[in-house]
């Protein structure tokens, strides 16, 4: 703990101006909120692109403006804004940020100037991205998964600007993240305060600081495959180019080869999955204890699932591999290690559904995301046996069965932890409660909504729909009625969508207008509810550090009054707590 | 207690949804009936789990709601864990993951173990079409590399290697397979990554540039099936389609009889060198995707195919009939809603093309027409 004696000892600095304050922040807590309102702002960009593409499925032709390449492009930038540039940039910059600091007693990030840095590459990838709009051409549209030779050569929209700005976004992107990422690391690992032991941290910390370690092992692949892309599109090398005819024209490349990129990128993109899952699955595990007043079923169990689904999720990558052509007999390697991968995450579904048994159950607004989130997450972990049994996967790879499976696990379940997170802790960042009336609108249609998405939409992949196609015209063996069902779906995502204003609105609405919260409404054990002032200042805890002398999940203790002990609270003090409780109670 | 009673009814409703839902797998017309197997024991597995955890959710949210405001409000149990009841659990899923695994595993064994007696067919893919090669008499494939490829020669196949002078091309998006035969289809592909896919053959495979992929089945159905592209190759990927017709062994061996053999494909080398003028045109109808909707053979796709469409009388859509001559062939490309050809969609988007260009792809359509009727062409 030399490091929080350090931090103890220090004066807490307080930048003076509004712009060291808000502005060039190394606080961070305002860098949080900076992340998070960016990726809101791309996330709502890569909404409003959903909606033009479910136009285009459900009632073709209905956009002028939505031809094939519109189209393409759309579908390529909502998967890579959603995965990258909100959902990782959210839980890690935003949730990582604000939470890890005040969940461990530290006074802010270990290296708070380049936690500062991080935000402002995340800004600089993001004005990349959005830059790539605006170039001749428009963005590329050869799918999030950006395999090559299609990526960069004739008859794929944006292969002259748009690819290139997207890989250079993403190099950018991955400066930004490996800096934050190591603040966050190397803060768990060296700035928690007196008392905070590895095995008292919430669950939070925990699948945040898992999923900061797989980022900084996996993006490495992305960013080298992102170079080296850029290389074969600029200058002529070829390492995913073999010697192919586009368009009728002899292009310069031989002997590279496209499954190598794939083998990168998935070796990125399958622990970018757990990314996003890790801090979901801690966030939603504190929101499940604290709101049904219990401590989380089976703490170190929960853990070691966390420790050991990041470390088997560099095992299992080529299962998005299985019909690319790689050699078959990978396929008996990758499906053991996916079906295995499914009994440690099983077990964190059986231990929430624990935690509520025998709970006292609170149905507030965070709570009923985190209800949300344990059905869509169990229709989208259950849907993931099928793809990773390699046989299965054969007739269902590349249909909206995938579709269906991936927005279930990694969209939705991931979103609806991120409002019910974003509802619990706003109290916190502003000191006033959100809207619970709008709040409980906002969930019903949200939750209601994309199981009535996505949960049919598995049956047009049985049927053998493939994804990716901008029509379905003149093909025999889709009835017409898929077409109706299409439709369906596309209405209920424009009204999910459209329902998303009540989110936004009792966001920046209640910052003014919302209820005073106090410092813990909810009632809470965890070290962040337990700041002297609310919102918390710079340095988090005035003077003096908090110490810590229990783990986060002392809810209900059996012989108290009161159902939550804080973290902060020493034996001596809870013995004197029961006994002026037993005093007052036979008085 | 709102959300115990939507949880069941989403438990039910999706139950039902699966019992009645029109949309379900086609009917299968190759060996891989025992994919299905597969999948429906997962369904059955995965299902099972589905409903016992919603419904166990369900039991918790009636029994240990919050209830505010009454006197005997009950409290939370204290119970950090319970680490039999946890090893349990996971043995019991560690068992439902073993029944799924192990006949999948097993069923993929068969996927990969190709028969002695198939016989290969090589299929080629290319923005946004089919081709397909027979080994011929032989039995063996000729040499094939993209750097052979010409106009006389589009799949790229070594001129000179004696093996591959019996090959039948097919070139065109049909291809006939005969009843009950296992064959193993090697895939290529000669410019992005590209799947062959048959929804009711169950297998699919990507192709992939620079390699030779492959997987095999044994047609049990005769019929015709449409073949798809299931990895995404650019604008007209969602067009790539392709026939497959499955039919008894003799009327097979006559369909393949009229396929030409590579000796007879390079044997008729054009004496006159491309047009220029029609070279361009080619290449703009190739760069710009415009055929991915309109074939080069006559046949209809997404759009008219373009041989015999030069000098034909088109109905359109809002009844009126029109000659196809140049300016209508203009018209049509930069403003297509204007005029549309009855009985396809109006999905084609205005192309700006730059004048010159234009009258190169017009005159390349209209050569299309003109070489394959030679009486014409010359009175034009």
């Amino acid at each position: 703990m030399a490091y929080a004696d350090q931090a103890e000892n220090e004066a807490v600095h307080e930048p003076k101006s509004f712009f060291t304050r808000y502005i060039w922040s190394q606080d961070h807590k305002v860098i949080a909120i900076q992340y998070s309102l960016t990726a809101i702002f791309v996330g709502l960009i890569a909404l409003i692109l959903s909606g033009l593409m479910r136009m285009q499925i459900g009632f073709p032709g209905s956009l002028e403006f939505m031809d094939a390449s519109a189209y393409y492009q759309a579908m390529t930038m909502h998967g890579m804004i959603m995965v990258i540039y909100l959902l990782t940039a959210l839980f890690l910059g935003g949730f990582g940020n604000y939470l890890i600091p005040l969940m461990v007693g530290a006074r802010d990030m270990v290296f708070p100037y380049v936690n500062m840095l991080s935000y402002w590459f995340y800004l600089l990838s993001v004005l990349v991205l959005l830059a790539s709009f605006f170039v001749p051409g428009g963005p590329t549209g050869a799918g999030w998964t950006l395999y090559p030779p299609q990526s960069i050569t004739a008859g794929t929209p944006g292969t002259d600007w748009g690819i290139v700005l997207m890989l250079v976004s993403l190099a950018i992107f991955i400066v930004a993240a490996t800096m934050g990422g190591l603040n966050y690391v190397t803060t768990v690992l060296q700035a928690r305060t007196y008392g905070m032991t590895l095995f008292r941290m919430p669950l939070t910390v925990w699948g945040i600081f898992m999923a900061t370690v797989l980022a900084l092992l996996a993006f490495p692949a992305l960013f080298v495959s992102a170079v080296m892309m850029l290389f074969d599109k600029l200058l002529g090398t070829s390492f995913f180019m073999p010697a192919i005819v586009s368009m009728g024209q002899a292009l310069d490349h031989q002997g590279g080869s496209p499954i190598l990129f794939q083998h990168l990128f998935w070796f990125f993109g399958h622990p970018e999955v757990y990314i996003v899952a890790l801090p979901a699955f801690g966030l939603v595990s504190d929101l499940i204890s604290t709101h049904a007043r219990k401590n989380i079923f089976g703490y170190r169990m929960m853990v070691w699932a966390i420790v050991a689904i990041g470390v088997l999720s560099f095992v299992v990558w080529a299962h998005h591999m299985y019909v690319s052509g790689m050699n078959p007999y990978f396929g008996f390697f990758f499906a053991t290690t996916t079906l295995v991968i499914a009994v440690p995450t099983a077990l964190k579904v059986y231990n929430w559904v624990l935690t509520l048994w025998r709970g006292d159950i609170h149905l507030t607004v965070p709570m009923l995301f985190a209800l949300g989130f344990i059905l869509t997450f169990l229709v989208g972990g259950l849907t993931g046996l099928f793809l990773g049994n390699v046989i299965v996967d054969v007739p269902l790879s590349d249909t909206y069965f995938v579709v269906a499976h991936f927005h279930m696990v990694m969209g939705v379940a991931p979103i609806l932890v991120v409002f019910g997170a974003i509802y619990h802790w706003y109290p916190k960042v502003t000191g006033r409660m959100m809207n619970d009336c709008l709040g409980k609108l906002h969930f019903w249609i949200t939750f209601l909504g994309t199981y009535a998405i996505y949960f049919p939409m598995h049956y047009l992949g049985f049927l053998g729909m493939p994804r990716r196609y901008y029509s379905f015209e003149g093909y025999e063996f889709i009835p017409d009625s898929a077409q109706d069902l299409n439709a369906f779906i596309t209405v209920a995502a424009l009204l999910v969508g459209v329902s998303q204003l009540l989110f936004l609105f009792n966001l920046f609405w209640s910052v003014r207008n919302g209820k005073p919260a106090g410092a813990n409404p909810w009632q809470a054990t965890s070290l962040e509810w337990q700041t002297p002032q609310t919102p918390p200042p710079h340095g988090n805890w005035g003077a003096k550090l908090p110490v810590v002398h229990r783990w986060a999940y002392d809810y209900s203790l059996p012989g108290m009054k009161a159902d939550f002990v804080p973290q902060t609270v020493s034996d001596q003090e809870l013995q004197r707590r029961r006994s002026r409780e037993q005093v007052g109670g036979e008085s | 207690m709102a959300l115990a009673i939507v949880l069941i009814l989403i438990v039910v409703a999706s139950v039902l949804f699966h019992i009645y839902s029109p949309w379900w797998i086609t009917e299968a017309a190759s060996n891989w009936g025992a994919i299905d197997n597969t999948l429906l024991i997962t369904i059955l597995l995965t299902g099972f789990f589905f409903v016992v955890i919603t419904l166990f959710v369900v039991l918790a949210l009636i029994r240990y709601r919050h209830r505010e405001g009454r006197k005997n409000s009950h409290r939370a149990a204290y119970e950090p864990e319970n680490r039999r009841l946890e090893w349990w659990l996971m043995g019991i899923t560690g068992i439902g993951i073993v029944a799924m695994l192990a006949p999948g595993l097993f069923v993929y064994e068969q996927f990969i173990d190709v028969p002695e007696d198939a016989h290969e067919v090589e299929v080629v893919g290319q923005q946004w079409q089919w081709a397909f090669r027979f080994p011929g008499e032989d039995r063996t494939f000729g040499k094939s590399h993209v750097r052979w490829i010409a106009d006389n020669n589009p799949l790229g196949l070594n001129p000179d290697d004696p093996a591959g002078q019996d090959d039948q091309l097919v070139l065109g998006n049909e291809v006939h397979l005969p009843l009950g035969q296992p064959v193993k289809l090697l895939l290529r592909s000669k410019d992005v990554l590209h799947n062959f896919y048959v929804p009711q053959i169950r297998g699919k495979m990507d192709m992939v540039p620079g390699t030779v992929s492959w997987f095999w089945f044994t047609p049990t159905r005769n019929g015709r099936f449409e073949i798809l592209c299931a990895e995404f190759c650019g604008i007209g990927h969602y067009s790539m389609r392709g026939l497959l017709q499955v039919e008894p062994h003799a009327e097979f061996r006559s369909w393949l009889a009229q396929q030409p053999t590579l000796a007879a494909l390079l044997q008729r080398e054009d004496s006159t060198p491309e047009d220029p003028l029609l070279k361009r045109g080619r290449l703009i109808a190739q760069q710009q995707g415009c055929l991915a909707c309109h074939s080069v053979d006559g046949s209809k796709s997404l759009g008219p195919g373009w041989k015999g469409l030069f000098g034909r009388k088109e109905k359109l859509s809002d009844g009126s009939e029109v000659l196809v001559d140049e300016a209508y062939l203009k018209r049509s490309i930069t403003d297509p809603a204007d005029q549309l050809v009855a009985g396809y969609p109006a999905i084609m988007v205005a192309y700006n093309l730059a004048s010159a260009d234009l009258d190169a792809l017009v005159a390349y359509i209209r050569s299309l027409t003109a070489a394959t009727d030679n009486s014409q062409g010359s009175s034009q």
